[in-house]
């Protein structure tokens, strides 16, 4: 694990049992407790995550509203200050360089929310980009902690640290400063587990004083800390992509079926001649829903088959905590992506039934 | 950890019990420690022949499928089904829910296994 980057939270993992894992060039905690009980946490009550991996790129000046219109896929033509959006960067060919949050806090100063893997790559690109527009592109993820607290109970339980009405942030909005424990931070109502909840920016120094005052608050509303682990299973169950698996340079947002990010009517924004014209050709393949008839729990990585054809493969696959189902998502041929259609996951050299059904396992609980 | 004593371990965390010559079979505290919360377990048919290093069964956590090895040559006499309908049993206590009983082969291939204390020595290396 030396050779890992870490956290300013890294040190107090052992303090809560924390197992920790290389997670894209990252040490950082699976599981404290049990990916379960951890899922069922953020579920039912609340979990607190240290998502300080996750990189922060500001774009500020001038042109900033104008070039990134041009480098995401999402329209932000209608944002409002202090709203949030989830959008793609697409390179030339459509495929995903990022998936990533913008927040505005004018036309001339967006806030980047981009993942832990690609904090080098897409500020590169960024870069690369910038031209003759007047924007300054500066990458602040090492200087910035970032604490996620997901649930039914998140709200009330961060409440008692702030003087901030928090039910004044709206779903996708956020607000800075806001004061939690005398400390300014960005505050957002964001997540990645089908949960409403928050997403906490701070100065790194303030971190751990923040993560134990929330678990100390929490307890007593059923508040664990939570890993990786769960976040995984979480935003799967929720039907939101991860980078790596649902999404990566060779697969479009329209494959991924995140069509609805992409605004292809706005103005010319990089990848949008590539999708116009996989849209007008009809796509080759796309990723869809299934659920395992014959018992088996589908990984990524594992084959699709229709017979002895080859016709795709999982993108995520878990027994899901919630639904207590063998599911997972499978980027495969068009001609078989039809819900209803049955078609064979290959586990350990088996080939087991599976059929398609909708991607949205899990109904999302968010509080808009 | 717990380790109990009297059984032998493997270095990939398999236990062996010993009854004359047939010995039961499963995963260490520290293997389903490891793995966290098993959630599917696959084991061989009865009458099968395995020999040491062969795949004995799966376990899977939430998070990954994971090959269990027989340490030792032998021929699966009984599974034990009650783990495959409810695989947290083997979280709940390891060494009471063995995997398979098998009738032993070689019982001179239980000297290249390690005690208690060995094993114990093993783990903290880990």
């Amino acid at each position: 694990m030396d050779n890992l980057k870490k956290t300013p939270l890294y040190d107090i993992y052992e303090k809560y049992n924390g197992k920790v894992i290389d997670f894209a060039g990252w040490a950082l905690p699976v599981q404290y407790d049990s990916i379960i009980a951890e899922h069922e946490a953020v579920r039912n009550n609340a979990g607190l995550f240290d998502v300080s991996h996750m990189g922060e790129i500001t774009v500020k000046g001038k042109d900033a509203y104008t070039f990134l219109q041009y480098m995401i896929t999402n329209d932000i033509s209608q944002l409002n200050d202090n709203q949030v959006i989830y959008t793609f960067m697409c390179n030339k060919n459509g495929g995903v360089v990022d998936d990533l949050l913008v927040y505005k806090y004018n036309s001339e100063y967006f806030y980047l929310v981009v993942n832990a893997g690609n904090i080098e790559k897409d500020y590169k690109w960024l870069l690369e980009n910038k031209g003759e527009y007047d924007v300054e592109i500066k990458n602040i993820s090492s200087e910035v902690s970032e604490l996620a607290i997901q649930g039914p109970k998140a709200e009330k339980i961060l409440q008692k640290l702030s003087d901030t009405d928090l039910s004044k942030i709206g779903f996708f909005y956020f607000k800075d400063p806001v004061k939690i424990d005398g400390i300014d931070c960005l505050v957002s109502r964001t997540g990645y587990t089908g949960e409403d909840g928050f997403e906490i920016y701070m100065p790194n120094k303030y971190v751990i004083q923040l993560w134990e005052k929330i678990i100390e608050t929490g307890k007593e509303d059923g508040l664990k800390p939570a890993g990786l682990g769960s976040r995984d299973t979480l935003r799967f169950e929720a039907g939101l992509p991860l980078y790596g698996n649902e999404l990566t340079d060779e697969i479009t947002p329209i494959e991924a079926g995140f069509e609805f990010f992409v605004k292809l009517d706005k103005s010319d924004f990089i990848g949008k001649d590539a999708l116009l014209k996989q849209k007008q050709d009809g796509l080759k393949r796309k990723i869809v829903g299934f659920e395992m008839i014959e018992n088996g729990i589908p990984r990524h990585g594992y084959e699709v088959m229709i017979n002895d054809k080859k016709i795709g493969y999982v993108t995520t696959g878990y027994l899901s905590p919630t639904l207590k189902k063998n599911i997972g998502l499978a980027l495969i041929d068009i001609e078989y992506a039809k819900t209803g259609n049955e078609f064979n996951v290959v586990i350990r050299k088996k080939p087991l039934k599976a059929v398609i059904i909708k991607k949205q396992f899990y109904k999302k609980n968010y509080k808009k | 950890m717990k380790v109990l004593e009297g059984l032998y371990y493997s270095k990939d965390h398999e236990w062996v019990k010993v009854e004359n010559d047939k010995a039961y079979i499963g995963i260490t505290d520290y293997a389903q420690h490891s793995l966290g919360n098993i959630v599917y377990i696959e084991l061989p048919e009865v009458g099968t022949e395995l020999s040491a290093e062969d795949v004995l069964g799966v376990a899977e956590s939430v998070k990954a499928a994971s090959d269990v090895y027989i340490p030792v040559d032998g021929k699966v006499l009984e599974v034990n089904n009650s783990i495959v309908d409810d695989p947290s049993l083997v979280n709940t206590d390891p060494y009471e829910n063995w995997m398979v009983l098998v009738e032993l082969k070689d019982k001179s291939q239980l000297d290249s296994l390690m005690t208690k204390e060995q094993y114990e020595e093993f783990i903290s290396k880990e």
